[in-house]
């Protein structure tokens, strides 16, 4: 007969206000990562979540109809969500400068359109984004952690991303050991996540779980708390490498995450999903999902992103739409 | 902060055309009626839509007589295979009008757009071809193939198009013609389907619609000449056709009302148990007899489940039935919205404590908003009576054997979910539930394979599926 935790997170409720009181965020998961089979206890005690359910809601979710003023509010939106990525093997410094100058200024033709959130690059190419970027807002974020199989050894993993700090990345975008995950070292994937924070210093984190190879939903939510508890300040689905990549219910289970987080620590994480959203539908979609699942807050680029190449294309020919009543074809539109 | 507001997305009421004034379809016409004739109104705006033939005892024996000849000289005498072929029809033309079909149940019964849209037309549209294929081959039924005659239907107005096609689908397909009447609230849909069998050139008499309200009802049931009657509604009138069929040979089938359990268990999968609470009892605006009204919820789990429950009630959308985006729609009508009212006033009067999301109702029409009752217990009237509305009760319990003992702990025995991420358990409450449908992990799933029916109070007979052939077929119940 397992003895019940002190620890109100242990049997899956969230806490108390006096359960809280005086209690750093950092420190309120210190007896579940204590030992291996404590963050096992933890996260195998989380709800379950059912498959068939979870997708029926995002279903449902993505039958609402946004027209007219809405949808313009939320193509504005989306674009300042972007993260411009590009993670070819045959990057340059050219191809990046093009993309961060993109970023800056999605549609030159229309000057109030709004810029993108970030452009997402290689470690090695972060300095060409920064020297076009520089201070104009748009942030620099670069994979790491030997991505995207994240299949190397940890001081190896730190240094990749001592690098791209150096060059000036303001975000971290790492993977997480799906390997380790998989075989239960939670406690693992745990050290590292805070590993990779602490090399991080003053840039913001996003974990990529790579939803694709973790496969259930179950295992979603607990790499969303592990990655919480371990002081992500996003969690992303995936690195648009493995299919499927961004799903409209994996992202679901993920906001139910991060809202339950909030609730139970009062710090917020951010949402990323990445890969294989390519329309304005998709991403309308996924806004409405965060405005239904986590509220209006989250309804910010500092709280939720889109991962995405051609994404940005389409909102832009969308907003061009809407604002001229006119599709203009695509060569109306940069290819950067 | 930014608010993400959804601008209005309505659906046109273009592609319907309502008549200023209806009969009823008997013989494979319309043709007038000689009651007293009454007016259907949209109940989200209170519009009067159409005045309708109300069918009086006269009109009603001609409907039955039409059938009988039907049956006699043509239907029973066509073979299956012929038989289906008329219902693979109606299917389909159901399915090709089925935005017509979808708009004009939005505006007579209140019900959002989306559910109409997504739920009602396209599983009406499912009960045919599904009974459609069984027309020819009710001898591997294990019910026989010979059809009772005239089948005297009588449908409430919480799915006026789906009970439609739940009551003449299995009817027609067994060979039997009939006398359907919809409820006096919601006849357009019903009106709307008699054009659809003109359209699918269906033989004059098969199908006969009689509009009215209680008295042509009871001459439909009462009719000397009527081989079956069915009928989906309060448990109140089916008590009444009970007592007026007793002693007849006539076989009945009672679709009756409801006050099914919803348990979650403490183990249960929490946000999509909320989908699936949410779902019980707010689809359709709770007018559902099946309606998961009471939440049964482990005490250990009860407030992380209630203040979820309440977070995911607050972004439920009130308003505009024919817009895509509304979740709740228009109480069907004043005197249903009254007896809401009346039953909320006494749960707060016996002492349970009421709650409602923020929710602007509009000014027109029957609105009632999204409410839960916290502090319920197995003794108050809200936890035994079918509200028939937007309400759950919620109450706790403490192991599988209390939740099981308050479940069965009512009069009526239609349907129950069960919550748990653990198959062994589902399974052995679920044997031990006294209801026709127990639904695992989800709620208020219908498919035509599937048999619907109750135990006790909420009637007998089961509808859909292979049983429910039997009750359309000689010799079977």
């Amino acid at each position: 007969m397992p003895v019940p935790s002190s620890n109100p997170m242990l049997r899956g409720m969230p806490p108390t206000a006096e359960d809280l009181a005086g209690t750093p965020a950092a420190h309120q998961f210190s007896d579940v990562t204590a030992s291996d089979a404590a963050l096992r206890r933890f996260l195998h005690g989380l709800p379950g979540v059912d498959q068939v359910g979870a997708e029926a809601r995002a279903a449902g979710l993505g039958t609402r109809s946004i027209k007219t003023t809405a949808k313009a509010f939320a193509i504005d939106l989306a674009i300042t969500m972007v993260d411009l990525t590009t993670l070819e093997g045959m990057d340059t410094s050219g191809k990046v400068r093009a993309l961060a100058a993109k970023a800056m200024r999605p549609d030159p033709a229309d000057p109030s359109c709004p810029a993108a959130a970030a452009v997402c690059v290689y470690p090695d190419l972060v300095a060409d984004a920064r020297a076009v970027l520089g201070d104009s807002g748009v942030r620099v974020a670069a994979v790491a952690t030997s991505f995207p199989s994240g299949r190397a050894a940890l001081p190896i993993k730190l240094a990749d991303v001592r690098d791209a700090v150096a060059a000036g990345a303001d975000e971290i975008d790492m993977v997480i050991d799906r390997g380790a995950f998989l075989s239960g070292r939670y406690l693992q994937v745990f050290e590292e996540i805070v590993a990779v924070r602490e090399a991080c210093d003053s840039a913001h984190l996003k974990v990529i779980f790579e939803t694709g190879e973790l496969q259930t939903y179950d295992n979603v939510r607990r790499a969303s708390w592990l990655a919480m508890m371990a002081g992500g300040h996003f969690i992303k689905t995936s690195t648009g490498k493995v299919q499927p990549a961004a799903t409209l219910p994996v992202t679901l289970v993920m906001l139910e995450a991060v809202r339950d987080f909030r609730d139970a620590t009062g710090t917020m994480v951010g949402v990323k999903p990445a890969g294989g959203i390519r329309t304005t539908k998709d991403a309308i979609k996924y806004l409405v999902m965060v405005n239904e699942i986590v509220g209006p807050d989250w309804l910010d680029p500092d709280w939720f992103r889109f991962g995405a190449s051609t994404l940005l294309n389409d909102l832009l020919m969308q907003r061009t739409k809407m604002t001229t009543g006119r599709y203009s074809g695509p060569d109306y539109f940069t290819l950067d | 902060m930014t608010v993400f507001e959804y601008a209005p997305a309505p659906e046109s009421r273009a592609i319907v055309d309502i008549r200023a004034s209806y009969g009823l379809f008997v013989d494979g016409a319309f043709v007038e009626g000689r009651g007293t004739a009454f007016k259907t109104v949209n109940p989200a705006t209170e519009e009067v839509l159409a005045e309708v033939a109300e069918a009086s005892d006269a009109d009603v024996n001609t409907a039955v007589a039409a059938a009988r000849k039907a049956y006699e000289k043509v239907w029973s005498r066509m073979s299956g295979a012929e038989r289906a072929k008329y219902l693979y029809r109606i299917a389909r033309i159901i399915q090709e009008r089925s935005r017509e079909l979808a708009v004009l149940e939005s505006i007579d019964n209140g019900k959002p757009i989306k559910e109409s849209r997504d739920v009602d037309v396209p599983t009406a549209a499912a009960y045919f071809f599904y009974y459609a294929g069984w027309a020819d081959k009710l001898e591997h039924s294990g019910y026989g193939t010979t059809p009772l005659g005239v089948a005297a239907q009588v449908i409430p107005w919480n799915f006026p198009l789906l009970m439609l096609a739940w009551k003449i689908a299995p009817a027609l397909a067994c060979g039997n013609t009939v006398v359907l009447k919809p409820a006096e609230t919601t006849p357009l849909t019903a009106l709307l389907f008699a054009e659809i069998c003109q359209q699918a050139d269906l033989p004059p008499g098969v199908v006969n619609i009689v509009t009215g309200a209680g008295a042509t009802g009871h001459a439909l049931v009462g009719h000397a000449s009527v081989d079956k009657v069915a009928f989906t509604g309060s448990t109140e009138v089916g008590k009444a056709i009970a007592r007026t069929v007793a002693g007849t040979t006539k076989k009945v089938t009672l679709e009756l009302g409801g006050k099914a359990a919803n348990i979650v268990f403490d183990d249960a999968p929490l946000d999509q148990a909320v989908e699936g609470i949410v779902n019980g009892i707010f689809f359709n605006q709770g007018h559902v007899c099946c309606a998961g009204s009471r939440l049964l919820v482990q005490e250990s789990i009860a407030d992380d489940l209630l203040a979820r429950l309440k977070r995911r009630m607050s972004t439920l959308r009130l308003g505009d039935p024919l817009d895509k985006n509304t979740d709740i729609g228009a109480i069907n009508s004043r005197e249903q919205l009254e007896r809401i009212r009346a039953l909320c006033d006494i749960g707060e009067a016996e002492g349970a404590e009421r709650w409602a999301p923020a929710c602007d109702l509009p000014s027109a029409g029957f609105w009632f908003p999204p409410t839960l009752f916290t502090g319920v217990t197995q003794a108050h009237r809200i936890a035994r009576e079918e509200v028939f509305g937007p309400v759950l009760s919620v109450l706790t319990f403490r192991t599988p054997a209390e939740a099981v003992e308050k479940a069965n702990n009512t009069p009526y025995g239609l349907s129950a979910g069960v919550w748990s991420d653990k198959g062994s358990l589902i399974l052995k409450v679920a044997a031990q539930l006294r209801a026709g449908v127990v639904w695992a992990n989800t709620f208020n799933k219908f498919d035509p394979t599937s048999p619907f029916g109750g135990y006790q109070e909420s009637g007998y007979g089961r509808e859909g599926g292979r049983h429910g052939l039997a009750a359309y077929l000689k010799g079977h119940q």
